[in-house]
């Protein structure tokens, strides 16, 4: 863990992001110099965050993993493919589309959603599993297990299972299970077996735990395709270079529509993929500002919310360090909020450098605020957003108006609402 | 290197006896019933005791030690009650090695520094961290070695021998090997791979090598130990616990007795 490895490997632009606990403070770093696409060393260290805490008995697969991600990446066969997938079978690219009318309504800077809504199966998550997919077909592995907390990544998962023909597993924690039943079935019609996970807080996080062990036992034909930009090294990097085609078309797609680059950024944060997914692109353009909504639920005072970056200290969950919603003893506090998809204790290893290094801004909404904005942009645009896009939208409604009405924000609206619709309808008191 | 550990082996070697080494969740079922249980089994043959630091998230284990860590955490059993635990116990035992199990977060809540110190003034003598591989183990591994706390790390049948070589090197006090493929309860032992992996890791080490994962009775017990230097039983002993919680009387009896079952057919 010296400071002598991260200056060797990302050479001497990113020498000023330490790798030592005792002393990695960053508050005197010129974001000018950094070089934002190797933030992290070739171990997959974000500073102190990432790495790989993962047991022995899981590094063989992991290093296996990584060696065959790393001969594919650049392969211009394999990115073919999966270019070719996202064209003609996820409908990219998805549109960025200006919410005029919610602009004018909100009465400050101009709104645009980059519609990841559209892609199939209704969210971004898809762009990853195609990727993942792939790579486990390449590497021969005939079963595809995953982790699922709104069902998204589920869905998305047990979808490129089917058409590849793989056998998929989806662990799910029981209340996801139940909050988020179309889903679920959903993945048992595209041929996914979901097995409901009863330990601990019985939501993403123990749906986690529960996929390890699968694939702890199964590692010789399984492949785990990890949903978020969390996880042992290279699954953030890896998850991250998936996603990245959202921020990638965004920035030419407003650079087309409005002749220059957005002001602001927001996508919301559980993990963290859909929102690094729209930022990276954007990590060297200093002049953009980068705000990450995490999840307040019933309010960040209570106690009782999914915010690690705003609220907790670093930790180690999962395979990686990263901000961890943890006890003074170090246990895993059970994080609440609305959305599934962003009711996680931890936060994907780059975001946590991101924030230290005062590059992107951590906020949060409650529940209430983003079941406000839900309603919101339903009702204003004909567009019913996801409940974990709804906490971005959330927050652009307390943004937009204290900016000026020429300036642009692009959202990532990260998934169509359609599976929330039980839960909506349960808070407003009517059986569906 | 922890003297009581070093000196456990080169007794056991000299006597030539392989190692038992029960393992408990501290905490688990209740924190009055732990001192007493690692008490127990030393005088049914327990040569080292690991101690498993209770944690909310224990993804490399089974059902069987995760509702362990769900019992002792129900009373909120932390790392700074298992090294008061420890410190009770070394009151009337200042020999018997033990080694403390668990998962990385609750050490580095605890800090690195202050908890090697404590865990060397209260007689702790080794750390195990199941989600901390030697390539990230440096800063850790340094501050335990400058409290003589032996870090002890995990084999498995996967691991290759260039990783052999990375953990022999990182390792001290003994080496852990995982018999199998999978979480901790489950059940395929397979002797003789055990044995040629076993071999295979001594060729690049003079560390004893515990072995441990699907280890449950007599039989399986002195099979193990006929080809390695010691013998890791965990689910089997937690098992007795899960199903007789409040029961204090029948988890020591029961738990003494199969111990003492093992050890007799280890020393055969």
């Amino acid at each position: 863990m010296s400071t002598v490895r991260t200056e060797t490997v990302n050479g001497r632009k990113n020498s000023q992001i330490k790798n030592d606990l005792n002393d990695h403070d960053l508050s005197n770093v010129d974001l000018s110099t950094i070089d934002w696409d190797n933030l992290a060393d070739e171990n997959g260290h974000f500073g102190i965050y990432g790495g790989c805490f993962a047991s022995e008995t899981l590094m063989e697969a992991i290093q296996e993993l990584d060696e065959a991600y790393n001969s594919l990446k650049n392969d211009p066969e394999f990115q073919a493919s999966y270019d070719n997938d996202l064209r003609n079978y996820v409908g990219r690219p998805s549109p960025l589309y200006h919410a005029e009318r919610w602009s004018k309504q909100l009465g400050g800077a101009q709104i645009y959603l980059k519609r990841e809504d559209l892609n199939h199966t209704g969210a971004h998550k898809i762009n990853n599993t195609i990727g993942q997919a792939l790579l486990a077909k390449h590497m021969g592995k005939p079963r595809i297990i995953a982790e699922t907390g709104a069902g998204q990544h589920g869905v998305a998962t047990a979808t490129i299972a089917a058409r590849l023909g793989l056998e998929c597993v989806v662990y799910m924690g029981e209340v996801d299970v139940e909050r988020q039943a179309p889903n679920v079935y959903r993945m048992k019609l595209l041929g996914a077996e979901v097995r409901p996970v009863s330990s601990g807080s019985k939501t993403l996080k123990d749906a986690l735990n529960e996929a390890m062990r699968d694939w702890v036992t199964n590692v010789d034909n399984t492949f785990y395709c990890i949903g978020t930009v969390a996880g042992p090294h290279p699954y953030p990097s890896m998850v991250r270079n998936f996603q990245t085609i959202i921020g990638r078309e965004a920035k030419e797609q407003c650079l087309e529509q409005t002749g220059r680059l957005p002001d602001a950024l927001i996508a919301c944060i559980g993990g963290g993929s859909n929102a690094i997914g729209l930022f990276h692109e954007f990590l060297a353009d200093l002049d953009v500002k980068i705000y990450g909504v995490e999840a307040a639920g019933h309010g960040l005072a209570t106690g009782e919310h999914a915010a690690p970056l705003s609220m907790a200290k670093p930790g180690v969950l999962h395979g990686n360090r990263m901000y961890l919603m943890a006890d003074k003893d170090g246990q895993v506090v059970e994080p609440h909020s609305i959305s599934a998809g962003l009711d996680y204790p931890g936060v994907g290893p780059e975001h946590c450098l991101l924030k230290d290094l005062g590059r992107s801004h951590a906020v949060a909404v409650t529940d209430d605020e983003a079941m406000e904005a839900f309603h919101s942009l339903t009702r204003i645009e004909g567009i019913i957003p996801a409940l974990e896009s709804s906490h971005a939208l959330a927050y652009a409604m307390k943004l937009a108006p204290t900016m000026d009405k020429d300036k642009t924000i692009i959202i990532n609206l990260s998934g169509r609402g359609d599976k929330d619709i039980n839960t909506v309808a349960a808070l407003e008191g009517i059986k569906l | 290197m922890s003297g009581r550990l070093t000196e456990c082996f080169a007794t056991l070697k000299e006597d030539n006896r392989k190692a038992l080494i029960p393992y408990i969740t501290a905490g688990d079922s209740n924190p009055t019933i732990t001192v007493p249980l690692m008490h127990r089994m030393v005088e049914a043959g327990a040569d080292i005791i690991e101690l498993g630091v209770p944690f909310s998230d224990p993804m490399a284990d089974g059902p069987t030690i995760q509702l362990a860590c769900e019992r002792a955490l129900e009373h909120h059993t932390s790392l700074h009650d298992v090294v008061d635990m420890v410190t009770e116990f070394r009151q009337t035992n200042t020999t018997t090695p033990i080694v403390l199990m668990g998962y990385l977060n609750p050490v580095e809540a605890f800090g690195y520094e202050e908890f090697a110190k404590a865990a060397k003034e209260c007689g702790i003598d080794g750390l195990l961290t199941v989600d901390l591989p030697p390539e990230e183990s440096t800063q850790l591994v340094a501050v335990l070695k400058k409290y003589d706390i032996d870090p002890i790390f995990l084999l498995s049948p996967t691991t290759t021998e260039d990783r052999i070589g990375k953990i022999v090197h990182a390792g001290s006090g003994y080496l852990y090997y995982v018999s199998l493929k999978g979480v901790t309860g489950s059940s395929a032992l397979n002797v003789d791979e055990v044995a040629t992996n076993v071999a295979k890791i001594k060729t690049q080490t003079t560390l004893p090598v515990g072995v441990g994962f699907g280890i449950k009775d007599a039989e399986s017990a002195s099979a193990v130990a006929a080809v390695s230097d010691g013998v890791i039983v965990g689910s089997a002993i937690v098992k007795i616990i899960e199903n007789n919680p409040d029961d204090t009387d029948t988890i020591l009896d029961q738990i003494g007795a199969l111990l003492s079952s093992m050890r007799e057919a280890m020393d055969k």
